[in-house]
């Protein structure tokens, strides 16, 4: 990074920040810190919810995952126009109509105040680790760009967050994520357009797709009804419906962004917008993967794409070994490219025979640079655990882009993370405030004092995310540690939600009790069930209703049915 | 300890559509009911799968 870069990066969040704060100033009452104005058009509800969802590990490591295994990942958005027309048709409506701060609010009106802070403790545990994630992926991409070491880099990232939300509340998250939002759709089309421009002068769209599509890179829908396999057409439509139904349901973080729509009408248009564009979004950053995949077959790659700890590790001894390894994968991926200049020309010439051949060269000599590439991930980490993948478009930026470019795609990374994390914490603090603090701890206090109380909660909740990302060695994919996070706690807040909504004759001793066996059951599928992750919120939500409905009936007492 | 607003709605939450004002009209030009604006999202999405199985299998 260069000046200039430094330029373009300071003053763009630095920009954003401080005209959220301008705007918003003087409008720190505790209704607008939690819940915003309440004057939000559908435009600013749909991009603000957008930006809440898209954090930077969406931009840092959504390219990586299209990397290194194509365009399947994106099944897991299947689930998500179906789960937000179900949320703006049922949830929202009621959300509105009891004008509450918090999705669990409803959950004590419906049911009692046990299962409201069960609701609660299960998005404050989920979405407080949830965060610490949110803080470490921007950490990445300090680290990578300046050096530094990933520990300090978390702590210094993450207090910067906490000052920025504290200020802002929720009207400043509102006012800000837009131009936020403006700031990454910049930053990811001035990548696309420059790493289309450096594809091989010649490769056509064609050869393209068709190179992608021989290295099953561009297998976007399988139909597979194996439950073992992540991602699939049917774990996309089923399992990840309930995903996103409870993400965007009952997760406060999301359900604080659409309620603070100015109307009902603004507020499901919001959702719809998400419904429509999200689906396109992530097939884009996807195939910015993909597109960086078919670059670095012609442009070699290194072999291990985190340099950092690459020459950490050559510097603690082992930098025999690993130049023995980065040789050999030279000798590979040059045998990987010679073979796919046999396929291409074979594809011109119209020789089909000669283009089977060389297309199955190409694949086994892929093996083999892949073969090296595990070897260096073993020699880096012999437990296996770290995903180099999340590297990857942070490597191609820092190395190809030019300078002004390079400040704003880390620009747009920290728009990511500052517009995600800002409605992480402001929901975070919003929901321990009004859900524990004034609802049982101090029921009678002043708004003044509950405000202020939002704010050291937002604190709290920010130490915590921070403590969570520095005792995160993630085994997965940082995208999918999200989800897979998710997954195991959400079943149960939907199935919660579900009941309330649905069955009306259950009561809360008997829903409570059901969700917390639910969790229990989820938890051992976790650990004891080879199936997709994906499939655990379906099984769970349905679990916590059958639970429910058994354990009423057991209980003896069928509740009145509810009036409406 | 449960503060006396906990079961004030006493009820799932539900009510009729026609209780609320904006939620008949959407404000749209051609997708006048909420009904409309679902189906053709619904109708997008299917686009849109659709269009990925075709690139999964033209390129496999």
């Amino acid at each position: 990074m260069n000046a200039l870069d430094y330029v373009v990066l300071l003053g763009t969040i630095l920009g954003i920040a401080l005209y959220g704060m301008w705007r918003t100033r003087g409008r720190h009452n505790l209704d607008s810190y939690l819940r915003g104005s309440g004057d939000s058009r559908w435009f600013v509800v749909g991009l603000s919810v957008m930006a809440t969802q898209a954090s930077a590990v969406t931009f840092l490591s959504t390219p990586g995952q299209g990397f290194a295994s194509g365009l399947g990942f994106i099944q897991i958005y299947f689930g998500m126009p179906i789960a937000l027309i179900i949320i703006a048709a049922v949830f929202l409506p009621i959300y509105r109509r009891l004008n509450v701060i918090t999705a669990y609010e409803y959950l004590g009106r419906r049911f009692d105040t046990k299962s409201r802070l069960l609701g609660a403790e299960i998005f404050l545990l989920q979405r407080g680790m949830g965060a610490g994630i949110t803080i470490y992926a921007p950490a990445i991409v300090l680290s990578t760009v300046f050096g530094w070491r990933l520990d300090a880099t978390i702590i210094c990232s993450g207090l910067v967050v906490i000052a920025y939300t504290v200020s802002g509340g929720s009207d400043a998250v509102n006012v800000t994520q837009k131009y936020q939002i403006g700031v990454i759709f910049a930053g990811m089309i001035a990548a696309c357009v420059v790493l289309v421009n450096k594809l091989p002068a010649g490769l056509g769209v064609h050869d393209a797709l068709t190179l992608a599509g021989g290295m099953h890179k561009l297998q976007a829908v399988n139909f597979s009804t194996d439950p073992r396999e992540r991602y699939t057409l049917w774990s996309g439509v089923l399992g990840a419906t309930f995903l996103m139904l409870a993400y965007f349901g009952t997760d406060q973080s999301q359900v604080q962004r659409y309620i603070s729509g100015a109307s009902l009408r603004e507020s499901r248009l919001g959702l719809m917008f998400n419904a429509v564009f999200k689906i396109p979004m992530q097939f884009f950053i996807l195939s910015l993967g993909v597109l960086l995949f078919l670059f670095y077959q012609f442009e070699k790659p290194p072999v291990y794409f985190n340099q950092v700890e690459w020459k950490h590790r050559a510097e603690r001894g082992d930098a025999g070994r690993l130049q023995a390894i980065e040789t050999d994968f030279t000798a590979a991926h040059d045998r990987e490219r010679q073979q796919l200049g046999v396929w291409l020309a074979a594809r011109r010439a119209g020789n089909s025979a000669a283009e089977a051949a060389a297309r199955a060269a190409v694949s086994a000599a892929h093996e083999q640079v892949e073969a090296v590439r595990t070897q260096a991930e073993m020699a880096v980490d012999p437990t296996g655990k770290k995903k180099d993948t999340d590297y990857v478009f942070i490597t191609f930026i820092l190395d190809y882009l030019p300078h002004g470019i390079i400040g704003l795609l880390v620009a747009t990374f920290f728009a990511a993370a500052l517009s995600a994390k800002a409605a992480e914490l402001n929901a975070l603090g919003s929901a321990t405030t009004v859900d524990f603090y004034r609802h049982v701890i101090r029921p009678q206090a002043s708004d003044a004092h509950y405000l202020a109380a939002s704010k050291w909660f937002t604190v709290f909740w920010g130490l915590v995310s921070i403590s969570f990302a520095l005792s995160a060695t993630l085994a997965e994919n940082l995208i999918q540690a999200v989800n897979i996070i998710g997954s195991i706690f959400y079943p149960v807040m939907l199935g919660l939600f579900v009941v309330g909504f649905f069955l009306r004759r259950i009561g809360g001793t008997a829903v409570f009790w059901g969700a917390l066996a639910t969790q229990v059951l989820i938890i051992a599928f976790y650990f004891c069930l080879n199936i997709s992750y994906l499939w655990y919120n379906l099984i769970g939500c349905a679990a916590c209703v059958l639970f429910s409905i058994l354990l009423q009936a057991a209980l003896g007492t069928i509740a009145r049915p509810a009036k409406t | 300890m449960k503060l006396p607003d906990d079961k004030s709605a006493g009820s799932s939450g539900m009510m009729p559509a026609s209780a609320v004002p904006d939620e008949r009209e959407t404000g749209l030009p051609l997708l006048r009911t909420w009904r409309a604006v679902y189906t053709c999202v619904l109708v997008v999405f299917a686009v849109w799968i659709g269009l990925l199985i075709a690139l999964s299998r033209m390129f496999s």
